[in-house]
């Protein structure tokens, strides 16, 4: 093991090359061991006080196996992941052109209201009635989902883009069996240039998938996609704005023609965050999509999760919603209302002198669940020269608003869930960072967002098109603007090499090598959060690159990354002996070096 | 706008260098009559303090688990999480980073997670982990799909200990795939026995202790006999601690390990996000789910950190992936594996310990509650009690009196005849005073 007492760096010869420091560290790049080769047993970075004397009750099962985990101390602990922070690139450091994933700013204000103690420190089986704002904060991010994609309902469980896919798929799946049709109907198609994770859903749950060929415009056409429907297509899975940066002008067509056959039309969000406040998804015959808060509503990507994926879903889609989900209580208390005011009471008591108190909140006014409501209520009826009988029952009076609904046998006789996602309710955190976002932005900021990340893509793709190659030719984006790399050709440089290159510069790669329908894509999408000078600044880094690599300067290229905390990595080897875990050195190789 | 940079100058300039009039020349794909003219209907923008003030008020409406005796459990655990690991998960370079598609620019992530695994894989006692799953529920659906690969076979048996909602969770999923799912009935007091239902056709058998109940299981047995028959043991947990004071799974023959290792460092935050465990023999890394980390060098030869066997994923192989999971939980694995790295094996040992006393102490005082039977008879930190009424109106009423006694069976199992049942859990957040408050509450409840 690296002696790490510090000592003086070597002060031999005179370039940057000829004074290796006795560390391996250069000033802040600092190099960092795992925790296993600077943790020990027998330290722990937390004080604790060894509990009373107790008799186990472990039925046997004590531990014998020693775990082999070592600790740190507290500062120990702190200097070692702060130093490992330092290695990574994320928003906050620059530009993050990553297409399709959608690196925009990610305010504080929103991890701030996480971790508010009503949200962040709330158990999700205390009782319903100690989480109402819980209960209200998901009710408001449902509306808010639901208004800005113009669909009636939404599944919020998801807990990533991928796990809404298979939300919204399983909804199509139990749609499709409630007709009788579960043998017939299980194709799902899926276009050349979907993502991934659309094709890996689809089979998952048992469907085929049948692919959608690309053409030479980045659209899905009809003409493509009338000849595969039949009896047997379940659904298909498009994205748009599709994995080109482009609006699909057919997906209403599309549509059309899944429902005229039986289908459904699953829409893959990804991409909302280019048209939210400017385009509905309800008004394209979607039936259902999920929507990656941690894309359009910036919540953290914290190094690849956790995310959400909430789903919303049409009339169709909406009785096969999976469970728990929250409703307003007075829906589900009485299913025969009441008179519908006061006065109405008041008249169809008229005689008697009496009302029951149930009979008081059968008028089904939420505030009469409040004291002051209900007093109000009650001194009202009084006034008239009616007296409330009975306490309000505790049951009822104690019933709260909001309600969350696990098992919904007992709700709605037409609700027809198709099961559970997930052990809770899915990813409260993220949604009140997305709710904080939406709340910022309000209508017109979120709209102004979608315009203005199109806007930067349209700017980028019309500052770099006399350079790089359009794929499609030079027409508008969306959020992001697809090259390809077709104006590499016979310079030698690739495009990972150029993407590697573009670390050297300071930037985060775009998206390289995906959507796969275009040769060496290059996706990149710049997001709102960025200013003209920033975006000005990448222009210009591109078009330097750019340059160089069609003078054929190789060498910046090849090697590159050269800059950074890692020169290019073994993945080849990586995945041939694939090492996944740290294991102590061995014992005699230990003793030699004593 | 605070978070939109352009000015309208600035747009100007930019819509005249793309050559088009206005924003939504930009938008002409979009088909007439889909183009919306108005702004949705929706409140407008607001500054920070009004935003706070009207979350502020939603939180307030919250009874938070650290203001009240608390002793809510049954597959999420209040534990105190030490200061350090919030911090760093928001250190920028952590919080705003992206899958590290790019290994160059991200050893930072790379090498936690490297971490991450090796820690799950010692604490399981198991070879290999993978990089997280969304959480344990996922993680279980995803480790019968993986048994199913792996031995051929389509027919998963649950164990009446496993979580209601894991179980739930695996039926929806693998039901959906045309698999057949056996669940055995809750098993309060860990009396099946679940041996004589594993045959030969039987892909895995799915097992969890401590179970929802409370109940450590004995998991060799059950090992040998998935064994003879060529299925997997799945063994699952749901309360993370334990495993500092319990035998391994992996040590009692588990063939796959899932759970939730939320309760390492990652807060209660009403059930999301958190962060599934999964880990199992190096002979099945092929056919494991989700993303992992392993070792490699760079041109230099200096040692560095990439995911890696990529091509069982869903980007590379699409409908041929063995999940089709994507992003996962990547700052919760940061979150677990520094409280992990603060508490090292001494501070989890000892922190096992404490959580183990604290549920005996709290036990012993419930069972002298007069009409209480406490049901469990070797646990961890939770046990089930069964009381003389309906738990779920015993809670409710507790909760009236600010104390969180616990969740009602039937919350988990509606309508199964199990609504006198209260699953109890305490921690080492619990002080002897929180247990006596809890003890005068359903004394006087039960009265």
């Amino acid at each position: 093991m690296m002696n790490r007492q510090g000592r003086p760096s070597s002060t031999e010869g005179s370039v940057l090359a000829e004074h290796p420091t006795f560390t391996g560290n250069r000033a802040l790049a600092q190099e960092e061991p795992l925790l296993f080769e600077i943790g020990r047993a027998d330290v722990t970075g937390v004080d604790l006080d060894e509990p009373e004397a107790f008799t186990p009750r472990l039925g046997g099962l004590e531990r014998t196996v020693p775990i082999g985990l070592p600790g740190l101390s507290e500062p120990e602990t702190m200097r070692h992941y702060v130093r490992l922070s330092q290695q990574n690139y994320g928003i906050d450091t620059g530009l993050f052109p990553l297409g399709s994933c959608t690196m925009k700013h990610n305010a504080r204000l929103n991890e701030k209201m996480a971790r508010l103690p009503g949200f962040g420190d709330v158990h999700p089986l205390q009782p319903v009635s100690t989480v109402q704002g819980a209960l209200e904060l998901m009710a408001e991010l449902s509306r808010y989902l639901t208004e800005l994609t113009g669909m009636p309902a939404v599944a919020l469980q998801p807990k990533a883009g991928a796990h809404g896919e298979l939300c919204g798929l399983m909804a199509i799946k139990a749609a499709i069996a409630a007709r009788g049709e579960a043998e017939t109907r299980n194709v799902v198609l899926v276009p050349e240039s979907a993502h991934g994770t659309n094709p890996a859903t689809a089979a998952l749950i048992g469907f085929k998938v049948r692919s959608v060929p690309a053409r030479d415009d980045g659209w899905v056409h009809i003409a493509d996609v009338r000849p595969l429907l039949g009896p047997d297509i379940a659904a298909i899975m498009l994205t748009n704005p599709n994995t080109c940066g482009l609006f699909e002008p057919r997906a209403k067509m599309i549509a059309d023609a899944l429902h005229e056959c039986g289908g459904y039309f699953y829409c893959d969000g990804a991409n909302f965050n280019a048209i939210v406040g400017k385009v509905r998804p309800g008004d394209l015959g979607v039936d259902a999509m999920h929507i990656n808060l941690h894309k359009t509503f910036s919540t953290p990507h914290g190094g690849g999760g956790p995310g959400a994926g909430p789903v919303v879903l049409s009339e169709r889609l909406a009785p096969y919603a999976p469970v728990p989900f929250v409703v307003d209580v007075e829906e589900v208390s009485y299913k025969d209302a009441g008179p519908a005011s006061v006065s109405a009471l008041v008249e169809a008591a008229r005689g008697r002198g009496t009302v029951t108190s149930d009979e008081v909140l059968a008028l089904r006014k939420p505030e009469l669940f409040s004291k002051d409501g209900w007093d109000a209520a009650v001194a009202e009826l009084r006034a008239a020269g009616i007296e409330v009988t009975g306490d309000p029952s505790p049951l009822v009076v104690r019933h709260s608003s909001l309600d969350l609904i696990e098992d919904a046998a007992w709700y709605d006789e037409d609700a027809q869930p198709f099961g559970r996602m997930v052990a809770f309710h899915g990813q409260m955190g993220m949604f009140v960072r997305a709710l904080a976002y939406m709340l910022s932005h309000g209508a017109d900021g979120m709209r102004q967002a979608s315009e203005d990340a199109v806007l930067g893509a349209n700017y980028i793709r019309a500052s770099l098109s006399d350079l790089m190659s359009l794929p499609f030719g030079d027409k508008p984006c969306m959020h992001e603007v697809l090259f390809d790399d077709t104006w590499l050709a016979d310079t030698g440089v690739t495009t990972l090499d150029f993407a590697k290159a573009m670390i050297d510069e300071g930037y985060h790669p775009m998206t390289m090598y995906f959507p796969l329908v275009v040769h060496g894509a290059m996706l990149i999408e710049p997001t709102e959060s960025e200013s003209k000078a920033s975006l000005d600044l990448f222009i210009a880094a591109m078009r330097d690159l750019a340059m160089a690599a069609k003078a054929k300067q190789t060498e910046r290229f090849k090697g590159a990354p050269f800059h950074a905390p890692r020169r290019r990595l073994d993945e080849t080897g990586a995945a041939r002996k694939p090492v996944l875990r740290w294991t102590p050195p061995a014992p005699v190789a230990a003793q030699a070096a004593e | 706008m605070r978070y939109l940079p352009l000015t309208e100058a600035d747009r100007a300039s930019m819509l005249a260098r793309i050559g088009v009039a206005e924003i939504d020349a930009l938008f002409a794909d979009v088909p007439d009559g889909a183009l919306l003219r108005d702004l949705p209907d929706l409140p407008r923008r607001k500054g920070e303090m009004e935003v706070e003030r009207i979350l502020g008020r939603m939180a307030a409406r919250n009874v938070a688990a650290s203001s009240v005796p608390f002793f809510v459990g049954a597959g999420a655990y209040k534990h105190h999480i030490p200061a350090t690991v919030d911090h760093v998960i928001q250190r920028s370079e952590f919080l705003t980073s992206y899958t590290p598609y790019q290994p160059e620019i991200a050893q930072g992530t790379l090498q936690y997670l490297f971490e991450f695994q090796t820690q799950v894989a010692a604490l399981t006692g198991m070879e290999v982990a993978n990089a997280s799953m969304y959480d344990g529920s996922t993680g279980t659906a995803e480790a019968v799909l993986m048994a199913h690969r792996v031995t051929r076979r389509r027919k998963a048996v649950l164990s009446g200990g496993l979580h209601a909602h894991y179980a739930e969770v695996v039926r929806t999923t693998t039901q959906m795939a045309g698999d057949e799912v056996v669940s055995l009935p809750p098993d309060v007091t860990a009396s099946e026995d679940i041996i004589a239902r594993i045959d030969d056709e039987t892909s895995c058998v799915v097992v969890q202790s401590p179970d929802v109940f409370g109940n450590l299981r004995d998991l060799r047995p059950i090992a040998a006999a998935a064994q003879k028959h060529g299925a997997l043991l799945i063994a699952v947990f749901t309360e993370a601690v334990s495993l500092g004071l319990v035998e391994s799974p992996g040590a009692q023959g588990a063939d796959i390990v899932v759970g939730e290792g939320q309760s390492i460092g990652v807060p209660l935050s009403f059930g999301g996000p958190y962060v599934g465990l999964f880990a199992t023999r190096q002979k099945y890394i092929r056919q494991m789910p989700g993303r992992l980390c392993g070792e490699t060098v760079d041109a230099e030869g200096r040692r560095g950190f990439v995911l890696t066997l990529s091509t069982r994923e869903q980007h590379i192989r699409r409908d041929k992936a063995t999940s089709n999971i994507c992003t996962n939980s990547g700052l919760c694995c940061l979150a677990f594996t520094i409280h992990m790295s603060l508490l090292g094996e001494a501070g989890l040992s000892r922190l096992a310990r404490i959580n183990h006393a604290a549920a005996i102490k709290l036990a012993d005082a419930l069972a002298a509650v007069p009409g209480v039977e406490v049901m469990t008879k070797a646990f961890f930190n939770e046990i089930t009690l069964r009381l003389p009424k309906p738990a779920a109106g015993v809670v409710e009423t507790l909760a009236g009196q600010g104390i969180l006694a616990g969740v009602p069976a039937s919350r988990l199992y509606p309508g199964q005849g199990l609504d006198d049942l209260l699953i109890v859990a305490s921690t080492e957040v619990n002080t002897d005073e929180d247990r006596a408050a809890l003890v005068t509450a359903l004394t006087g409840a039960l009265a």
